[in-house]
């Protein structure tokens, strides 16, 4: 059974998911539950810090897409912090980056989402 | 140690069990004195690929064989399955783009392994697919 968590917090209207563990289809769906539920709370700026996700596939990737087109439909964005070189390589390829933004660190994040 | 040494794993179709094989693969690259940055490319594209084999397998009481071959600066990792097979020709690069207005998120898999790895074949039956994959050192 997958051990990925998410937690979770607010700082202003950026809601911070920092993950743990590997982002497969079974993390991916914690993290678009908890994007699903802030957004019928009428929150649509995500910041998702993965400094303790070294492994992704592309199932639990996919995913974001997912809340990439939902964001959409409010004007939303999504973004991700502490990437590990490969996991930003791998949104790279997949075309993340063209929808979604990445940050260095968290603070870098908060300070430019809530500009 | 033989001139072309060989590290075989054979894993059952379970969630998360392609972690085991790149578990093996780190020890393999780091036995190649590979960069951190290639043995993450192998770690992701062997992620995909048995991500690959697991969906193509007719049942999951099935095995998918891993080898890895250390051919001289080059690492061969061969992945097979005995799942139903598919032409590789047919399979479109993904554009998120497309995706995004798209029910069908998935299917990055061969595009990644492509874009990670050095070389990428596949052979292909209905009797299962072979991906061989390279990365030089």
């Amino acid at each position: 059974m997958s051990d990925f968590q998410v937690t979770v917090k607010e700082a202003g209207d950026v809601v911070v998911l920092t993950t743990d563990g590997y982002l497969n289809n079974i993390g991916g769906e914690k993290i678009s539950e908890v994007c699903d539920s802030h957004m019928e709370s009428g929150k649509n700026t995500f910041l998702i810090n993965l400094e303790k996700t070294s492994v992704v596939n592309s199932i639990g990737v996919s995913i974001l897409i997912e809340i990439i087109e939902k964001l959409q439909e409010s004007n939303g964005k999504l973004a991700y912090c502490n990437l590990a070189p490969i996991v930003e390589k791998t949104f790279n390829i997949m075309g993340l980056t063209k929808y979604s933004t990445i940050y260095s660190t968290e603070e870098e994040g908060l300070s430019d989402l809530s500009s | 140690m033989g001139k072309t040494p060989k590290v075989e794993l054979s894993i059952p179709i379970i969630p998360d069990m392609e972690l085991a094989a790149t578990q093996t693969s780190e020890v393999v690259a780091r036995h190649m004195g590979l960069s951190q940055e290639k043995s993450d490319e192998i770690k992701m594209a062997l992620i995909e690929a048995c991500i690959n084999a697991f969906e193509h397998s007719k049942t999951e009481e099935g095995q998918v064989e891993i080898n890895f071959v250390i051919d001289d600066n080059t690492l061969v990792i061969k992945v097979t399955d005995q799942g139903v097979g598919f032409d590789s020709n047919t399979v479109q690069i993904p554009k998120i783009e497309q995706k995004i207005k798209s029910d069908h998120k998935r299917g990055w898999g061969l595009q990644l392994i492509k874009e990670l790895m050095d070389t990428v074949e596949f052979e292909s039956t209905d009797e299962g697919t072979t991906v061989t994959m390279t990365k030089k050192k």
